[in-house]
């Protein structure tokens, strides 16, 4: 017999009472976890997938469209820029490196990207099998896409024309995996790159085709969603330029410069993912919001269990001090009840929070692809178990006085 | 064992109540007779150290209970005294057994098993051991309170009222094994009661009027 064994048995004899507290508060900690996981491995995410990069350039539209096409890789283009003007950009003084990237072909939905090699260094990503794309139509592929897609070194497969899989295929040109990369936990886990050259020359050709289309099917080539290569026109045509700056004037200068004195935008990855951030938070607010309000409730519960129990138990408290316990010994008795209500109460909600996450990431595939994990633990959870320890003991501290105060002899005698 | 002088004890304004002078010796027992409202209870309750702030002498196996601390005095009466009461005094959220590995527990006392099933095995309930109290009967639930006041083999056994809720045939068997047992434990009893069947179990006698 031990102090957590009586408070164990007192709890198991209202079973019912005591899996209401237990639900209602690990209800609540499970949202809050939930929301602390997805959040934190998010920003984490974006912080990464942005590191390194200042500025995007691209086409006019909306500037976190730009963002999310040409970092995170989850959007449309936003158009296409001339070859020309980009690189007037890049030779800019107050530009270190600019990273060219073309969009436009995917396969199975993973994205091919024609950039170079200085893209995944960016990321400091190499390859684990094969080797970088030597020659047109090479590609590398990410981690998961391999996983995914199931291609190995030296398959061949045929683009997909669009980012999104069921788009019209390129099945004139056959790409061929030369290398994979290593896994990094950044976007390129769940790219196809291959040199601008190689999206060129699929898209060449494809420009012949589209005119044949064009007679035939206006309503393909108008589609905004797939950018298109004019015909004819010696001038390429890239998506996007990833820029680095020289120095931090280039935050002050380059923005303006190309918003002003060209066809094109550019846009500020962190900028735009702190906009997202305040555009979602509303809504991770109201879920906080809530999960507070059930934590509140389940506090009110335990709190009312513990004073009702409290009145019933009277006389086995007094019987308890007839046996030689001090008035302390009940205190801690009922501040245990109430800290191993919340203990097991936010335990549960813990595991609850994380099982939550890992079936989510093992049934949507969006999940996935952002690596969220739901195996992934924080400090925070411990301030989380802290703070419910202490609101077990806020809830016991009113019965627990009141216990202290008990003139035994009455209860006793009134019996 | 236990001896009392010039004692009196007044709750709240109230006239107070004067008892008389007694003294009770080791392995004696000793029934409190009087009337309900006689102070019979009050008397227990002063004598088990339940209830302070009374005027004059209690000595308890050696020690006056007035110069105990709160705490002190819930360890001495832990470890030298053992209470019977009239009913409802099991924790019924707890088995049998655990009922009784309370009283060394919360005396602070080592436990012993063996101990627990020995006492449960002499007063004839070793089968319940694992029955939950509230499935007992008043009488087996008496026998199981008075194995909790032996347990800790204390030199003192207070019982309020022990036989008032049962039965003729019940009343006897639980007197007989509460005198059995305070022989078996070398304790001396103190009976709290109105209960006439009583009177001729127990020699020495105190009769109280309120």
């Amino acid at each position: 017999m031990n102090l957590v064994l009586l408070v164990w048995n007192y709890l198991k004899a209202k079973p019912l009472n005591t899996a209401l507290n237990i639900v209602l508060l690990s209800l609540g900690i499970a949202v809050i976890i939930v929301l602390l996981l997805f959040n934190k491995q998010l920003e984490e995410k974006i912080s990464e997938n942005a590191r390194g990069i200042d500025l995007v350039v691209g086409a006019k539209g909306s500037p976190l469209q730009l963002i999310l096409c040409n970092i995170f890789h989850i959007d449309f283009p936003t158009g296409n820029i001339n070859l020309k003007e980009a690189e007037q950009i890049a030779r800019h003084r107050l530009v270190k490196n600019a990273i060219p990237l073309a969009l436009g072909d995917s396969y199975e939905a993973y994205r091919i990207i024609g950039t170079d090699q200085r893209y995944a260094e960016l990321y400091k990503v190499e390859v684990e099998q094969g080797s970088w794309f030597a020659k047109e139509l090479d590609v590398v592929i990410g981690a998961n896409v391999e996983v995914m897609t199931k291609l190995k070194l030296n398959d061949e497969f045929a683009s997909a024309h669009g980012l999104t899989s069921g788009g019209h295929a390129h099945d004139e040109h056959k790409f061929v995996v030369k290398g994979i990369l290593k896994r990094s936990n950044t976007v390129l886990d769940n790219l196809i790159l291959t040199s601008i050259e190689s999206v060129w020359h699929v898209h060449d050709l494809h420009t012949e085709e589209d005119h044949q289309h064009h007679e035939r099917d206006t309503t393909f080539i108008a589609s905004s969603l797939v950018p298109s290569v004019a015909a004819g026109d010696s001038t390429k045509e890239i998506t996007s330029l990833l820029i680095q700056y020289r120095s931090p004037m280039g935050a002050i200068q380059l923005p303006r410069f190309v918003n002003q004195q060209s066809s094109m935008q550019a846009a500020s990855p962190a900028f735009e993912t702190a906009r997202l951030f305040s555009i979602l938070g509303v809504g991770v607010d109201i879920l906080m919001a809530f999960a507070y309000v059930l934590i509140f409730i389940s506090a009110l519960s335990i709190f009312i269990a513990l004073y009702n129990s409290l009145k019933e138990r009277r006389y086995d408290l007094a019987i308890m001090r007839s046996m030689g316990a001090t008035r302390l010994k009940l205190v801690v008795t009922i501040l245990s009840e109430g800290v191993l209500l919340t203990l097991l109460g936010s335990i549960i909600g813990i595991l609850l929070g994380h099982g939550v996450l890992v079936i989510m990431t093992a049934f949507v595939a969006e999940t996935q692809k952002a690596g969220i994990s739901g195996i992934v633990f924080y400090n925070e959870e411990w301030i989380i178990l802290a703070g419910s320890l202490l609101l077990g003991v806020l809830c016991a501290l009113i019965p627990a006085w009141q216990a202290y105060r008990t003139d035994i002899s009455k209860v006793l005698a009134g019996n | 064992m236990v001896t009392i002088k010039n004692l009196s004890f007044a709750y709240g304004n109230s006239k107070g109540i004067h008892f008389p002078d007694f003294k009770i010796d080791k392995g004696e027992h000793c029934l409190l007779l009087g009337e309900s409202g006689s102070g019979k209870t009050t008397l227990l309750h002063i004598l088990g150290g339940l209830l302070r702030g009374y005027s004059g002498s209690v000595e308890v196996a050696g020690t006056e209970l007035s110069s105990l601390s709160e705490t002190a005095l819930d360890h001495f009466r832990g470890k030298h005294m053992g209470f019977v009461f009239q009913r409802n005094h099991l924790i019924s959220a707890l088995t049998v057994e655990k009922n009784l590995i309370m009283a060394p527990y919360l005396a602070e006392l080592p436990i012993k098993p063996q101990h627990v099933e020995d006492v449960l095995e002499s007063l004839g309930i070793g089968e319940k051991k694992h029955s939950k109290v509230t499935e007992l009967s008043q009488g087996q639930a008496q026998r199981v309170a008075i194995a909790r006041a032996v347990l800790n083999n204390p030199p003192v056994i207070l019982a309020d009222e022990p036989t008032s809720a049962l039965d003729d045939k019940s009343c006897a068997q639980v007197i007989d094994l509460l005198i059995q047992q305070a022989n078996a434990h070398q304790a001396t009893l103190l009976v709290a009661t109105h209960d006439q069947r009583l009177k001729d179990k127990i020699g020495k006698q105190i009769s109280l009027h309120g």
